[in-house]
């Protein structure tokens, strides 16, 4: 397989910053702190069951008989004794599996009660990408993007999840538990960040060859900030004041693109495929696979099935000098 | 039955041994070797057939492994990686985890039980072609890049027609049928054998814990397969034939699918260990020189685990959305499983306790299955929390559960049960020298291999991934547990060397090497034909502990014709004398013809009809009268 360039050296984030930014343990939220501590707490009484059953196993593994022993013997002493010592410890297990499921329980109720949040959104899981809605009650102000969540911090966000094709399961580890996208059904999981930050998460339900690739980002920022950003989404795309960039927009208008793809304030009108009005203000292209840069826009145009073999976008033909306008114009859609 | 016939109380002796051997052997070549009904003979082949695929399952676990060693490897794509991980699961759980448990039953049970041979001999002899058919088919699909891709579950709509064109999801669901049919004659002769063959005297409460193992799990196995049939038929009728049973578009569910698959899929699960807890007890017991603690409570746990298996199923669901209430019922199930399961873990560690273990491999592996399949049950008890599963699920902290599980759980206890009963099959000793070097081996490679998957998938790495991105900072430790799986997977050919070398070089065995209690070390190694010249009589549980030298028999039963002595259910008393079926070449056409049907029914439905008249003819030369020798009493 061929590689327009090296793309993945380009990672941004400097190695250690990032060692949990997918992690279930690194708890960036309400709910998944809560489910932190439970996984501590499971762990310690676990841990603790398991050394205590190996102690006595290695215990068990001295000889106490004598050689010549009748295997059949049998002391009432030792039997009453073992009994009893079984008994107490069957009663061990029973309390312990009972408590935990008592603290499962308990935790079930503060996890999954519905807080009331301002924010409701609509996430769909395509092959392999997130459709993300941001639902309003003024129709004009409700927009689609894809792949990046942005939500203010310290607010409960309601999130409906639903499926286009097969099954998806939408996880975010740093904030929360996942839940599963089904065909036919709606679900609805709740996010809330403590303090600004990305937060990666990504689809967790085999859903066919690019599975591995179906990345999705959560920006949680301060209130203005997200204001600002939902205002940007919802407008259409600027026009290009560049005759570069001009150009670059007549390409894409030209191509196969706008059969899938939309751009809002232009004639591309596509359903299928991420909505790229805003393409460029995102930090990932191609579900949370490439950083969003010129060159890896054209790489990705020209060539997704070297990226992410099996995905649904076609290699486009281009000209060699059709590729830089058109990589332009998509990353200065801001 | 003519009453000149020869009986075994009128011969005795060489001539005796001779006589039987000759009426219950096998005829020599091909159509001999094909027409067998000898259970021994099938149970081998049974076994080998397993062990076999369990190296085709590891060999593509490997594979995975060198893809996942490094961050977007390009050792593979992902359509590649796709069938791997089908074919590694699907052969795991369907080829080799359920069939291993009953490969030992059928060569087990009969010589543990004290009788000649297992009940239906024919149908265990389809049944065993059937399932070597149906492991052929995937196989040499998957060789021919047409190998299923979409998981050992396959769950729709991913699998459906829209998603899955082609015949790949077809060859899975196929092979499901096959080993259904297989597995559920299996399970059919062993519950028959078990409870009309025993020995006479062998009451309930003198049956070995081994075949108490076996039996219960064939119940589970008939009440659980059923529900993977309809999952599989119903999603190849989706697929050929045009219904909606999963489609939401037209009223289906892709929910009803996932209920089917793991009211099936859990059970599965313990139709795995439970044959595994089969072979700890018989080597704990025999090890410790102390019969077990506690056989009542062991049983009841035993039947305690397969009720209590069906109730749990909704723990692989937790994430799909369901009601809360309902789904916290499941994690008390689930927790509630730990109950008869640590029964079980206590009674053998107090007859470790009270006995003197022997420390031989077998034991060695026992010991290591005690340290990884505690683990393993232990974050089995995290999974069954809704909350916590809501973060591990279908990540790699599940996979590591549940190979801590079932390797722990099986296959430690398996390769347990080959050093032990290899001499019993062959009759020679494994290498205990190299059996040391195996366990070790082993056991660190998989806790490196396993172990480490434990921390992925809490740092957020999901399942069924071909590759992942190197900013993810999962490359280390999958690098750690590609080289763990290396040393594992090279303790299994040690293990495969020392098998090798020890059936041709070993050092010939007794028919009791490890002086231990059971019936089947009573009998010749490897067994004649016959099993036994005399059907013993039973008067402990471990007869031959009680009877060193001496074991009481039962004569009279012919030695011209295949009798069997047929006892009572519950405490064995001798009830009738049987015959039991001669050796036939229709059972493997039988087999060929329902191959035949069900490889056309994935592609026209019409093969159902067309494809059962064969299939119809190989059964009327299966069932041809035969003139009776049965004599009524």
């Amino acid at each position: 397989m061929r590689r327009g360039r090296p793309f993945l050296l380009l990672a941004v984030l400097p190695l250690g910053g990032c060692q949990g930014w997918q992690s279930a343990l690194d708890a960036q939220g309400p709910a998944a702190r809560t489910l932190a501590d439970m996984f501590w707490i499971f762990l310690a009484i676990l841990a603790m069951v398991w050394l205590l059953t190996m102690i006595i196993l290695v215990l068990s593994l001295r000889r106490r008989r004598p050689a010549d022993a009748d295997p059949l013997a049998t002391n009432p002493d030792t039997e009453r004794r073992m009994t009893v010592t079984i008994s107490v410890a069957v009663g061990l297990t029973l309390v312990t599996v009972l408590s935990l499921t008592g603290l499962s329980y308990a935790a079930q109720k503060v996890l999954f009660a519905r807080k009331d949040g301002a924010l409701t959104l609509l996430v769909t899981g395509q092959q392999w990408w997130w459709e993300v809605t941001y639902e309003d009650s003024q129709p004009s102000r409700v927009f689609t993007t894809a792949n990046e969540i942005h939500i203010p911090v310290g607010e409960p966000v309601l999130i409906k999840l639903e499926a286009g094709d097969v099954i998806h399961s939408f996880w975010v580890p740093s904030l929360t538990g996942k839940m599963d996208l089904i065909p036919g059904r709606q679900n609805q999981i709740q996010i809330q960040a403590d303090r600004p930050g990305l937060y990666r998460g990504q689809c967790a339900e085999f859903c066919g060859l690019q599975h591995a690739h179906m990345g999705l980002l959560v920006i949680a920022e301060t209130k203005e900030d997200f204001e600002r950003w939902r205002d940007r989404q919802v407008s259409s795309a600027t026009p290009p004041s560049d005759s570069h960039r001009q150009r670059g927009m007549e390409i894409f208008l030209s191509k196969p693109c706008v059969m899938c793809h939309q751009v809002r304030g232009t004639d591309a009108g596509g359903k299928v495929a991420p909505d790229l009005t805003h393409v460029g203000s995102r930090r990932y292209i191609a579900a949370g696979t490439l950083e969003t840069t010129r060159g890896n826009l054209a790489a990705w145009i020209l060539d997704p099935h070297g990226i992410k073999p099996g995905v649904n976008m076609p290699a486009v033909r281009l000209d060699p000098d059709e590729i830089q306008p058109l990589a332009d114009y998509l990353e200065g859609l801001k | 039955m003519s009453p000149d016939e020869l009986r075994d109380d009128q011969v005795d002796g060489p001539e005796l041994t001779a006589r039987l051997a000759k009426t219950w052997g096998t005829d020599k070549g091909i159509i001999g070797a094909l027409s067998t009904v000898d259970h021994k003979v099938i149970g081998r082949r049974f076994i080998a057939t397993a062990i076999l695929f369990l190296f085709l399952g590891g060999l593509s676990a490997i594979l995975m492994r060198m893809q996942l060693a490094l961050p977007e490897n390009r050792l593979m794509g992902p359509d590649f990686y796709n069938q791997l991980f089908t074919m590694h699961g699907t052969t795991m759980m369907f080829l080799f985890g359920v069939p291993i448990g009953e490969a030992f039953a059928v060569y087990l049970v009969p010589l543990m039980v004290g009788t000649r041979n297992i009940a239906f001999p024919r149908l265990n002899a389809y049944a065993y072609y059937v399932y070597v058919f149906g492991g052929l088919l995937i196989w040499v699909a998957f060789v021919l890049n047409i190998g299923p891709d979409v998981g050992w579950f396959a769950y729709v709509p991913l699998s459906g027609p829209e998603y899955s064109p082609g015949k790949r999801a077809d060859f899975w669901a196929q092979m499901i049928t096959f080993t259904e049919v297989s597995g559920i004659a299996v399970a059919i002769s062993v519950i028959v054998t078990v409870f009309k063959f025993r020995a006479p005297g062998m009451t309930l409460d003198r049956i070995p814990l081994f075949v108490w193992a076996e039996l219960i799990n064939s119940f589970v196995i008939i009440f659980a397969l059923p529900a993977v049939v309809t999952a599989s038929a119903t999603l190849m009728m989706d697929r050929l034939v045009g219904t909606h049973f999963f489609n939401p578009a037209e009223g289906g569910d892709a929910l009803l699918y996932q209920h089917l698959f793991w009211f099936f899929g859990h059970p599965e699960v313990y139709i795995i260990f439970l044959p595994a807890t089969g072979w700890v007890s018989a080597i704990v017991v025999t090890f410790s020189r102390r019969q077990a603690f506690g056989y009542i409570a062991l049983v009841l746990s035993l039947i305690a685990t397969g009720f209590l298996s069906f109730g749990l199923w909704v723990h692989h669901m937790f994430t799909t959305g369901l009601p809360q209430l309902g789904a916290s019922f499941f994690t008390a199930s689930s927790m509630l499983i730990a109950i008869p399961n640590g029964i079980q873990i206590f009674c053998w560690i107090a007859t470790l306790w009270d006995g003197r273990p022997v420390f031989r491999t077998p034991l060695l592996f026992i010991v290591g299955f005690f340290f990884i399949f505690v683990a393993g049950g232990l974050s089995g008890i995290m999974l069954a929390s809704v909350p916590l599963d809501t973060q591990v699920h279908d990540t790699f902290f599940v996979v590591a559960h549940f190979h801590y599980v079932l390797i722990g759980g099986n296959v430690f206890p398996l390769i347990g049960a080959v050093y032990y009963w290899f001499p019993k099959f062959t009759g020679r000793m494994m290498s205990e020298r190299l059996g040391k070097w195996h366990f070790w081996l082993a056991f660190i490679g998989f806790n490196a291999t396993f172990f480490p998957m434990h921390i992925l998938g809490l740092m957020g790495m999901p399942r069924r991934v071909y590759t992942y991105l190197p900013e993810m900072g999962w490359g280390s430790l999958n690098l750690f547990t590609s080289l763990g799986a290396a040393l594992f997977f090279a303790s299994f050919v040690l293990f495969l060397y020392n098998i090798v070398s020890s059936a041709r070089r070993g050092a010939v065995a007794g028919p009791n090497p490890w002086n231990a209690g059971t019936l089947e070390w009573a009998s010749a190694s490897p067994p004649r034909p016959q099993n036994f010249d005399r059907i013993p009589v039973v008067t402990n549980r471990e007869p031959l502990w009680a009877h060193r030298d001496d074991l009481p028999v039962v004569a009279g039963l012919s030695v011209e014709n295949r009798e069997q002595l047929v006892t009572t259910v519950t405490d064995a008393r001798a009830d009738l004398r049987e015959t039991t079926p001669e050796p036939s070449i229709w059972p493997f056409i039988a087999a060929i013809a329902t191959a035949i049907l069900f490889i056309g029914s994935m592609f026209t439905p019409w093969a159902l009809v067309w494809g059962s008249v064969p299939l119809a003819l190989a059964l009327m030369g299966w069932f041809w009268p035969k003139p009776s020798t049965e004599d009524e009493r």
